[in-house]
């Protein structure tokens, strides 16, 4: 039975969460914390806050890990699967549906039309991550740390791996300094 | 060309092999780079999948993330399996899931003890912090380029108007993209004029 459960608590915020994963948290907090009582408000809120330390997806890292804690490595399986799959479906369907008529002036008119709106939506992006930055390692770090990915990055075209280990070391001894 | 490249690899196992290799090395490096939440990879996704591997052009890139906001659930999986499936069918899509997935919950389940130590730490909470501007100078040039692509579609006047209703509608107005999206897609599908003026 807690392998059901561990799929509906999974399951529902991943086809509730509209914006990624991120956006989805307060959903798998509702699942967890109120209504199975796996973990308390602040536990959950530890947890969120040192998988937000490490890389990759939170979402999947939160349900994996919930579901290990639950139901073992099978549980995690589970959780994960119950995350990700029921989307992963439907975008899938989707988008094979949509490149059938790629070539139909109609569909390329979606791309035309659908570019401004992502240009937004990554500028908004763009900003609430200088803005965090701002934040935490205040504007003159933000600054310099800006001007040097971006030579980086786009003048001396380095790949991006590299670049952020770069930052993951100058942050780790930046204290030190 | 992409097709071409596809129908090639998939004839043969042993380029398979490599195909799904190199599926795997793509999203693993999303996976273990994307500092932030699935949401601040995609400018990793574009690196690996349009600009490294060359599996999908610029436009496919938008008109994917574009299509994967309409959908709820994590973006970072829905892109992972959805490229991977374009690359190598069902298998490709599963190795991308694996890759962009299992390493960090991995990492996450054999760390937290661990990391309970570390909080707080101030050189830990650096390092994160660090990453946030270099992915919000990825953002930017994405952001760039989709513009620079509207105004070369759309003219420059067309693609400005577009570009300050839709950050009115979503960022003064808060109408979630779903809402926008949807509308674009259903406009352009239901007219008949062909509109492609450029």
């Amino acid at each position: 039975m807690i392998y059901w459960y561990i799929f509906l608590a999974f399951f529902i915020p991943g086809i509730l969460g509209y914006g990624g994963g991120p956006a989805s948290i307060p959903l798998v907090e509702k699942e967890v914390v109120d209504r199975y009582g796996w973990m308390t408000t602040q536990e959950f809120g530890e947890v969120l806050a040192l998988g937000n330390a490490l890389p990759g997806p939170i979402a999947t890292k939160m349900a994996g890990y919930v579901g290990y804690m639950e139901g073992g490595i099978l549980g995690s399986v589970i959780a994960l699967f119950a995350s990700v799959a029921p989307s992963l479906i439907l975008m899938i369907l989707l988008m094979v549906t949509l490149l059938k008529y790629k070539d139909s002036p109609k569909v390329k008119n979606i791309t035309k039309l659908i570019r401004p709106v992502i240009a937004v939506l990554l500028g908004a992006m763009t900003l609430q991550f200088f803005m965090t930055s701002v934040d935490t390692s205040g504007s003159v770090q933000t600054v310099i740390l800006i001007v040097i990915s971006y030579w980086m990055l786009e003048i001396r075209k380095i790949h991006p791996a590299f670049v952020i280990l770069l930052a993951l070391a100058y942050g780790g001894i930046s204290g030190f300094l | 060309m992409v097709t071409n490249k596809k129908m090639r690899e998939k004839s043969s196992g042993t380029s398979s092999l490599k195909v799904n290799a190199d599926i795997f090395a793509a999203f693993f490096r999303i996976g273990m780079l994307g500092f932030g939440g699935g949401p601040s990879a995609i400018p990793l996704f574009h690196t690996e999948a349009v600009k490294k591997y060359k599996w999908m052009t610029d436009d496919e890139f938008g008109d994917t993330l574009a299509l994967g906001n309409t959908m709820p659930g994590p973006i970072a999986t829905k892109m992972a399996g959805y490229i991977g499936y374009r690359v190598n069918g069902i298998i490709g899509s599963i190795v991308a899931l694996v890759a962009v997935t299992v390493p960090t919950v991995l990492l996450m389940i054999l760390l937290l003890g661990a990391l309970q130590q570390f909080k707080g730490v101030e050189w830990v909470n650096n390092m994160s912090a660090a990453v946030v501007p270099v992915v919000g100078v990825m953002l930017a040039v994405m952001t760039w380029d989709f513009l620079k692509k509207s105004g070369q579609s759309l003219g420059w006047a067309r693609a400005v108007l577009f570009v300050l209703i839709a950050a009115v509608l979503m960022e003064v107005l808060n109408v979630h993209p779903v809402f926008l999206i949807i509308a674009i897609l259903l406009i352009s599908l239901l007219s008949f004029k062909k509109g492609g003026a450029s």
